[in-house]
């Protein structure tokens, strides 16, 4: 019998419809694969203890006839950023360890109602701040692709998941490059869609005008068919778009058959030459854009001035917001209590906030606290404002002359746990390529393009588009992957070395 | 805690002049909260709901949650701009304020900042005695109340000294109007009364908006008061204090006099007034220093990533502004020609709070004579002895629906006030009342004469006395027959009636 945890969503999804397999069946699978690879992997902080439950009654009403969504029953990853009524929500913090959500995110409650089957919740570092999961209060999670390397971050936990087979589909998070990141270290394809094209209700606030939920798959049309199923306008979210989208799942599929890639002009940016880069992953990405021009994309060189500032601006704005949403986590309604025997209020607050916060998140909250004092607000949180409108402003000119901008995902691939712990600035520089698409509220995927030649690891790479003009990632992302894979053969997870022992 | 040294009020004001400004905030009474929806507890229907049941994940500052603007909050908080004269910002913005107190959930409060939705605008307050004062304002802003904190243990009722605290956060979230006055300068001796009328006439405008309850005492209307003096001649701001916790509009009244007194005698003692928020002590009619307060706080206010900028249509602000109703003073000038009040009468009505009341029972029908004799005579006599407000007690139209019983004869004054009590207590309009208590008028002369007979009968020198002329005797069965009658009868029909027997 075929391995169900290595049928990618929408096979599975044809399956399910079909009654070839059943929910329970495809479910079951994975929580034995679960079983056999975590203690490697980590990519789970809770396994919920219902999900077969869950698919017994999807499969029930399947067969009582109902009309189900196109996903129903297909197994599902949660980031633990996504706040879940049935499973604990900590955002990899010891501060909310253990804390139950008295509603559901909307990406989550959404998910539930296309009859998706939540596994679990996924692993990252606490608050969503870091680049390699190490920053998670409950211990880092290990690259399927060579357990001594790091995931990527802040959503290592959902990549890893996915790369290691352990859920066809994850949600995750992208502030500065969270779920795109993990993508190109692990091997799968990741999106962060447009500002406002997901609701945020219910992902655990770090940088609100940074933040976007996304998809985590293997497949582009996988992120396709759970973009369809998240996406769209939610009244709880102001700041979410109203706008109806295409369908995302079509944009992939009409990527993958046809001639997207002809005449489609391709953007790359002259300030970001390949010497910022590890050999191999300009090698890899270079290959790629060499293949779609062969299919007729036009490659065009394309100035991005402000991009250098993007870090810069980053790591103001982003510690400035963060300061303020983890405001909240005070002991007083929910969460870790430290109690201080006589003391104050405050006393107590600020016991409980320094046990439960680990140092990261600590530098963050001082950095953001300071940037937003007064008599410093214009010089750096203002100044990062303005830096914002100038990214947004090459993007402006840049998509004036070109379809997508194309980078590779992040500069190096997958590094190793611990080698960059103690130098937050490395690990910072690490988002450079991603943070411009946050900054500017614009869509990007990351898209596997193969393996370093001198570490044999993944690297992605990373397409950008216009605000709204999510599906045209999806149609270009899909067209590179099903070009790539005709060439290897097969996923280039095939190539991933094999967990969990014999199967 | 030291008592403080006053001057003589008039003394004061020899010496310095006092500069007032004023922070007001009104809850409105929208049916949900400024960024949930959650039912609002300052909406009447919610009033004294049991703590923290009012509440959605965004009052309680929970992980994930994120605010919705309330439309309906953001026009009435157009609406009050406008009638307070002020401009309406094309674009407004929310922000953040940050600080740690118990009573915020998300340790900072969603606030207008730099960019509020109403600004420059200026408004005429009448005094007790007609004149007008204009008081300008500097700007009109939205924002979301913090949740409630009792402190247990403890003498003072405050957190010092307190063994724990107690939190409600059905208050968190409710929507608030600030208004913030510019400074008002020449106000000298009137500065107490043109306090207690500028909090009075907002109180009227949000009324006559309809907007908020307006109720000081439940805290619908909050006002802080800014008090600073400075030497006659001298051009500079003396240093101000703010004093919070004025719940009533005497209190505005006497805490401004109060603070006026207590900074004279410290500046002519040639001491220093602290810049400090003061707390009003209702019951010794002082005012005490709270938390020092200085320009450099510093709240980090920073713009609501989670909202977007309040846009509002021009056309909505014009149908808004086609909808305000008369403006408070010149509603009263029209009313009190309408009426054909005098000076005095008119105060009465418009100083007790029930202009709106009277004019309703008016509108029902009563002549504005007996709309402000019963509002201003029995129903304010009951309120004032249950401490309620006389609106709240009878509706206009059912006090309109007494006085035509009255003038149709069917109910006697005295009658009349048995059967509001009737009305008050609940038991139904007031015909309902009459017809469950039987208090109607005997108008059945047949009935009459039957216990005038007796009650000659059973005083024989009565009859004498009269047909000797003395009719003021009749006096005496006029008392027994009425008494026999239960009091339902019109005594000047059983005057008339006895008159009639004994001519016989």
């Amino acid at each position: 019998m075929t391995d169900l945890t290595r049928l990618s969503a929408a096979d599975l999804a044809d399956k399910l419809a079909s009654r070839e397999v059943s929910s329970v069946e495809v479910t079951q699978a994975h929580l034995d694969r679960i079983a056999a690879v975590e203690a490697d992997v980590h990519a789970y902080l809770h396994v919920s203890d219902h999900a077969l439950g869950v698919a017994a009654d999807i499969d029930r009403r399947r067969a009582a006839g109902e009309d189900l969504g196109p996903v129903a029953g297909v197994p599902l990853a949660i980031k633990d950023v996504l706040v879940t009524t049935d499973m604990p929500s900590t955002s990899g913090s010891k501060i909310l360890e253990g804390y139950m959500s008295p509603y559901d995110a909307t990406v989550v409650a959404r998910s539930r109602a296309a009859g998706l089957v939540p596994l679990g919740k996924t692993n990252m570092d606490e608050f969503a701040m870091g680049s390699s999961t190490e920053h998670s209060a409950y211990g880092p999670t290990r690259n399927p692709w060579d357990l001594d390397r790091i995931p990527g971050g802040s959503g290592g936990g959902s990549a890893a998941a996915v790369a290691a087979f352990e859920a066809p589909l994850a949600l995750g998070s992208d502030t500065g490059g969270s779920i795109r990141q993990p993508a190109h270290v692990t091997g799968t394809v990741g999106i962060k869609p447009t500002y406002g094209g997901v609701s945020r209700y219910g992902a655990i606030a770090l940088a609100s005008s940074l933040d976007q939920v996304g998809p985590v798959t293997r497949t582009v049309l996988d992120a396709g068919l759970l973009h369809d199923v998240i996406g769209g306008h939610d009244h709880n979210d102001s700041t979410s778009l109203t706008q109806d989208w295409p369908s995302f799942a079509e944009a992939a599929r009409e990527g993958a058959r046809g001639d997207v890639l002809k005449g489609l002009k391709v953007g790359v940016i002259t300030e970001l030459p390949d010497s910022g880069f590890q050999a191999g992953v300009s090698a890899s990405f270079r290959a790629a854009l060499a293949k779609m021009e062969a299919q007729g994309a036009e490659i065009v060189e394309i100035s991005a001035p402000h991009f250098e500032y993007g870090v810069a601006a980053y790591y103001l704005i982003l510690p400035a917001e963060a300061s303020s949403n983890l405001a909240k986590f005070d002991s007083v309604r929910f969460g870790l209590r430290v109690d201080v025997p006589g003391g104050t209020v405050e006393d107590v607050m600020a016991a409980s906030r320094d046990a439960g916060f680990g140092d990261e998140v600590k530098r963050r909250i001082i950095l953001g606290t300071y940037a937003l004092s007064a008599g410093y607000y214009d010089a750096y949180y203002g100044s990062a404002q303005k830096v914002r409108t100038l990214i947004q402003r090459d993007f402006d000119a840049a998509f004036g002359q070109v379809d997508v901008i194309a980078t590779p995902t992040a500069p190096t691939t997958a590094f190793k746990l611990g080698e960059r712990i103690d130098d937050p600035l490395q690990m910072y520089l690490n988002d450079v390529t991603t943070i411009p698409a946050n900054l500017a509220g614009v869509p990007g995927i990351s898209v596997p393009t193969g393996l370093a030649e001198e570490d044999g690891l993944p690297v992605g790479i990373q397409f950008l588009a216009p605000a709204r003009e999510d599906a045209r990632l999806y149609r270009v992302g899909a067209a590179l992957e099903a070009l790539l894979v005709d060439g290897w053969g097969g996923p280039l997870l095939d190539r991933a070395p094999i967990l969990g022992g014999a199967r | 805690m030291a008592k403080d040294k006053l001057m003589d009020f008039d003394k004061a004001l020899e010496l310095f002049e006092p500069v007032l400004g004023f922070e007001v905030h009104v809850e409105l009474n929208t049916k949900t909260k400024m960024f949930s929806a959650a039912p609002n507890p300052a909406h009447p229907d919610n009033h004294g709901a049991t703590p923290n049941t009012l509440v959605a994940p965004v009052d309680m500052g929970l992980p994930g949650s994120l605010p919705v603007v309330n439309e309906e909050a953001v026009k009435y908080s157009i609406s009050l701009g406008l009638a307070l004269g002020c401009s309406i910002a094309p674009s407004s913005r929310f922000a953040r304020k940050n600080y740690f107190y118990p009573d915020l959930g998300k340790n900072y409060q969603i606030s207008q900042y730099d960019e509020p939705i109403a600004f420059e605008g200026r408004i005429e307050v009448e005094l007790e005695d007609g004149t007008i004062v204009e008081v300008p304002i500097e700007r009109a802003h939205m924002e979301e109340d913090a949740g409630k904190l009792t402190h247990m243990g403890g003498t003072t009722g405050r957190i010092q000294g307190a063994e724990y605290s107690l939190v409600d956060y059905n208050r968190a979230g409710v929507p608030l109007v600030e208004i913030v006055t510019k400074p008002i300068f020449g106000a000298e001796h009137r500065a107490p009364e043109i306090a207690k009328a500028y909090v009075a006439t907002i109180r009227d405008i949000v009324r006559s908006l309809g907007i908020s309850e307006a109720r000081m005492e439940r805290g619908n209307l909050r006002c802080d008061a800014n008090v600073s003096l400075r030497p006659r001649g001298q051009e500079k701001l003396g240093t101000r204090t703010e004093t919070k916790n004025v719940n009533s509009m005497r209190s505005v009244e006497r805490a401004v006099r109060y603070e006026i007194q207590r900074q004279a005698a410290i500046l002519a003692d040639g001491g220093t007034v602290t810049q400090e928020t003061r707390h009003w002590h209702e019951d010794t009619g002082v005012t005490s220093p709270g938390r020092p307060k200085s320009d450099a706080d510093d709240y980090r206010y920073f713009p609501e990533p989670d909202l977007l900028p309040v846009v509002p249509a021009p056309e909505l602000i014009e149908q808004l502004r086609a909808a305000l109703p008369e403006p408070p003073a010149a509603r009263r000038r029209r009313l009190k020609a309408e009426w054909g009040f005098t000076d005095l009468e008119f105060q009465d009505v418009a100083n007790g709070g029930i202009l709106a009341e009277v004019e309703a029972t008016i509108a029902a029908g009563a002549s504005p004579a007996s709309a402000r004799k019963w509002w201003t005579g029995e129903i304010a006599r009951i309120a004032n002895a249950a401490g309620k407000e006389p609106a709240e007690l009878v509706s206009p139209e059912h006090v309109a629906a007494l006085q035509q019983l009255v003038d149709a004869g069917t109910l006697t004054d005295k009658l009349a006030r048995q059967v509001l009590e009737g009305v008050i207590a609940g038991e139904g309009t007031p015909q309902e009342v009459v017809d469950a208590r039987g208090l109607a008028v005997v108008s059945d002369d047949g009935a009459l004469i039957a216990a005038i007979d007796e009650a000659l009968a059973a005083q024989p020198d009565v009859l004498a006395k009269i047909k000797d002329g003395k009719v003021q005797a009749a006096g005496a069965v006029i008392g027994a027959v009425m008494k026999a009658m239960k009091g339902q009868a019109d005594a000047a029909r059983v005057r008339e009636l006895i008159l009639e027997r004994a001519a016989q």
